[in-house]
């Protein structure tokens, strides 16, 4: 199967300062990725090299066989859907406005969103179970809220990539089981789904591969449970592999059952 | 929503038709029909030449100039307030107003004709917004949204003292009052030859703001964000910045500076139909045109002489928009 992300060799960093390097890896559709690291890592550096945000300071990154440097902003936009961390907008927009703008790489310079983009956005709306928030404002719904209603937007896109920005970033309990079920949900529609975090459990369960970034390098990168060892998460984190044993336990013993 | 927008059209109509019979000399409903429907069918209207002269010399160019410049600030407002995610801030914000301002001052200084203050008006805000963007485009380290704000500010106060410094040098008999007068901006001395003049540029203005009107919605987002949706935000965003202010110094050379109105109508149609900009920009453009018509048609009939217009919008202007700020649940 072709990659539908491919990094390599790639250093990223801000003007000549490298946060790091040597950085390699592929995305399959379907899979799911989770980025783990340190606060300051540079995961957020990372994304945005590979949206194209930010220009690599060294190697390449491959969307669908072709540099990201190549890609047409618009075309791009068709292919990889970003979902950032859920922050309150400043106009009121409805959440169906909100998600229509996912729509701007698919409609003419010069036009609005047809029916037709409409129906798209409501069938993203449906998908992630908040239809009935349509009409509601932007700035006025709950945070876990606006998170999906980001996702829609990204949706909207119609991607075959999903870069999501820790998703389950300050939302509660039952927001963060929801948002994970949207995500593998989304890998069985064949969705290629990029994801950093903050919670190893989170990654744990809905990663097909986990990522370790740390150090200005990728400590390692495989299967969740080959590569979320407590002893690999200890040495990420700085702490004793104890304490990770100890707050990852429950999740550990389901893993290894 | 489309009765609502029939509703919006309607009560533009009516205050056009008021601002039509109004006056030192009232022209009744009646003899305005008869003159329109003469003018349609080609035929003599049989009314007193006096008549023909009120409606079709002094009170059209007034009224379309009333709705054009009124459409024109209050567009450029709100996409000014649009692509700054700023809802306080107004055309005057990049220097636009004070740079028309100063170029017309110096016309009037200099003894040119009208159609040369028309000019200089024009040159000096496309100078100002140009200076403001350069300013902008050099200091790369803090929020470019920001730095524009603030370059325009300081260029708008440094053409606002040489306002002051040509007041002074002014002949205080012979061109003073024309240069103040034309400060605090009117429709009272356009005619139908200058708003022919500036009619292209101000719809050269607003044509690109009204064919991008959705995408102005993107510029709200973080610019990263518009980028990943694929928006060429740099690109849009000076192609607007343009479109706006040549909007604005259009307006401005024709009736002076008028304030205010490019930052409370855009609040008013966002009260009315949203933050959406296809839906805000023709909102915001209806009743731009119609407060403007509207407040003109006081200025010119609340008292035995006129009141300078600029002097009723800020009136009108400034205590709403101290309403506005001290609303509670204030949602922008």
């Amino acid at each position: 199967m072709s990659a539908v992300l491919q990094v390599q060799a790639l250093s990223i960093g801000h003007g000549r300062r490298c946060v790091a390097q040597g950085l390699a890896f592929a995305l399959a559709p379907g899979e799911v990725l989770c980025l783990l690291g340190a606060n300051g890592c540079g995961k957020t550096t990372l994304l945005r090299t590979l949206l194209g945000l930010l220009p690599p300071l060294a190697g390449e990154v491959r969307c669908s066989g072709q540099s990201v440097a190549a890609w047409h902003r618009a075309a791009f936009a068709r292919h990889v859907g970003y979902v950032p961390q859920a922050h309150a907008g400043l106009f009121p927009f409805t959440v169906e406005d909100v998600v229509l703008m996912g729509r701007a790489a698919r409609v003419g310079r010069f036009s609005a969103p047809g029916a037709a983009d409409r129906q798209v956005a409501r069938h993203c709306l449906e998908m992630l179970g908040i239809a009935h928030l349509r009409a509601s404002s932007y700035t006025a719904i709950s945070g876990g809220e606006r998170q999906l209603a980001l996702i829609a937007r990204a949706l909207a896109q119609e991607p075959a990539l999903l870069v999501m920005d820790e998703p389950t970033a300050s939302l509660d309990f039952g927001n963060q089981i929801r948002v994970l079920e949207h995500i593998e949900r989304l890998r069985a529609g064949g969705m290629a789904v990029l994801m950093t975090t903050h919670q190893p459990e989170h990654a744990l369960r809905v990663a097909d591969r986990i990522a370790l970034l740390g150090g200005g390098r990728l400590v390692a990168i495989g299967t969740p449970r080959a590569t979320a060892t407590p002893a690999a998460l200890a040495a990420l984190y700085g702490v004793s592999e104890g304490a990770v044993a100890a707050s990852l336990s429950p999740f550990l013993h389901r893993m290894t059952a | 929503m489309p009765l609502r927008w029939l509703l919006a059209v309607g009560l533009l109509a009516a205050v056009v038709l008021v601002a039509f019979a109004s006056g030192k000399f009232p022209v009744a409903p009646g003899e305005l029909w008869r003159a329109v429907a003469a003018r349609l069918t080609g035929a003599e209207s049989g009314l007193p030449a006096a008549v023909e002269t009120v409606v079709w010399s002094i009170r059209l160019p007034r009224v379309a100039a009333g709705l054009l410049v009124g459409a024109a600030l209050a567009a450029a407002g709100a996409t000014y307030q649009g692509m700054f995610r700023n809802p306080l801030v107004s055309p005057d914000i990049l220097g636009v107003s004070a740079g028309a301002g100063l170029g017309a001052v110096a016309a009037i200084y200099l003894g040119l004709p009208i159609v040369a203050v028309q000019a200089l008006a024009f040159v000096g805000g496309l100078l100002a917004v140009g200076v403001v963007l350069a300013v902008a485009g050099l200091v790369r380290r803090h929020d470019p949204v920001l730095v524009l704000v603030l370059a325009g500010v300081a260029v708008g106060a440094l053409l606002g003292a040489g306002i002051s410094l040509v007041k002074i040098l002014a002949d205080p008999m012979a061109q003073l009052p024309t240069i103040t007068f034309w400060l605090l901006g009117g429709l009272n001395a356009v005619t139908a030859a200058d708003l022919l003049a500036t009619a292209p540029a101000l719809l050269a203005g607003l044509v690109p703001m009204a064919l991008l009107r959705w995408r102005i919605n993107l510029l709200g987002l973080p610019d990263e964000e518009a980028l990943a949706l694929g928006v060429a935000v740099g690109r849009l965003r000076l192609v607007l910045v343009a479109a706006a202010t040549l909007a604005t110094a259009a307006a401005v050379s024709l009736t002076g500076i008028i304030g205010w109105v490019g930052l409370v109508v855009p609040h008013v149609a966002r009260l009315l139909v949203g933050p959406e900009f296809s839906r805000l920009l023709p909102a915001s453009l209806l009743l731009g045109g119609g407060f403007l018509v509207a407040t003109d048609t006081l200025a010119r009939t609340v008292a035995p002489i006129e009141v300078p217009l600029g002097i009723l919008t800020a009136l009108v202007g400034a205590p709403f928009f101290l309403f506005l700020l001290a609303r509670p649940g204030r949602q922008e």
